[in-house]
């Protein structure tokens, strides 16, 4: 058990201070390198959490795809440096006074209400395999995996036809 | 298994953060950045809960988030970069007009 909470404070140690990085860095690559780690950090904690199966997909999808397409728009832009204040002087203060009013709550609600669950004796067998996952997933979810191909599809439309601006706009001019 | 409120409390952290993020951030691809860590916060604090009621519906639903973020991801870069071929700039201090 020792060990278990040791590695808990190793992980939200190097979590915590990775999302600080990324809020804090100058540069928005920095902060894309930082995000990668935050989220590798997380994927360990799925394991920890006997779900293998969604720590590689964060693995795959979130630190992978999702983060290289980050990187990938931040370097064809070319909008690396983001050092500039705000126009309006008390949003930075403000932000600070609100986030640690959000966390006080979250805190209070976590220590007081939800925070008090027995733990588990143990997992039942074969918990976040992979085949478990995959069974739920094609039997009792199967319309919400159907729905989510959907949206992944109009997605893709959708960002091919904002991207395509420059060409409509020769034929909107014509 | 730790207590679940250690995993809670650190999703709360961590959503703070990105909340935070997205308030004092003037950069549009980082407030990105920050709505991903918070929906990363939401996925730890559902995978943390399946775990303690055994059940594996939690993670399926964490499945569905990282689709929609996948996809929510796609487009957003996309009209970021719309903007900035509009504008020049990716400052969201300086989108305040409805006509591009």
């Amino acid at each position: 058990m020792s060990t278990e909470l040791a590695l808990f404070i190793m992980l939200s140690t190097v979590a915590v201070a990775s999302a600080l990085g990324m809020l804090f860095s100058r540069n928005a690559v920095y902060a894309a390198l930082f995000l990668i780690l935050n989220f590798a950090t997380v994927a360990v904690f799925y394991l920890i959490l006997s779900a293998p199966f969604i720590a590689l997909a964060q693995v795959t999808v979130y630190a992978g795809a999702i983060m290289v397409l980050f990187l990938f728009v931040i370097m064809l832009l070319g909008a690396e440096q983001t050092g500039r204040t705000p126009t309006v002087w008390w949003i930075q203060p403000l932000a600070l006074v609100l986030g640690v009013i959000l966390l006080i709550e979250s805190a209070y609600l976590v220590f007081t209400q939800r925070g008090s669950l027995p733990n588990p004796e143990g997992v039942p067998a074969l918990y976040g395999a992979p085949k478990l996952v995959g069974e739920t997933l094609f039997t009792q979810y199967v319309l919400p995996f159907e729905v989510t191909s959907i949206l992944l599809l109009v997605g893709m439309i959708g960002a091919i036809v904002l991207t395509q601006r420059k060409a409509r706009g020769k034929m909107d001019d014509s | 298994m730790l207590p679940v409120s250690y995993y809670i409390g650190l999703s709360a952290v961590l959503f703070t953060i990105g909340a935070v993020g997205v308030l004092i951030r003037r950069n549009a691809i980082v407030i990105f950045m920050s709505i991903e860590l918070m929906l990363n916060a939401a996925n730890l604090a559902f995978v943390s809960y399946a775990r303690v009621h055994g059940a594996i519906s939690g993670q399926i639903f964490v499945f569905f988030v990282m689709a929609v973020a996948a996809a929510e991801v796609a487009v957003g870069l996309a009209l970021i970069v719309t903007i900035f071929n509009t504008k020049q700039s990716i400052d969201v201090d300086q989108m305040n007009a409805l006509k591009g």
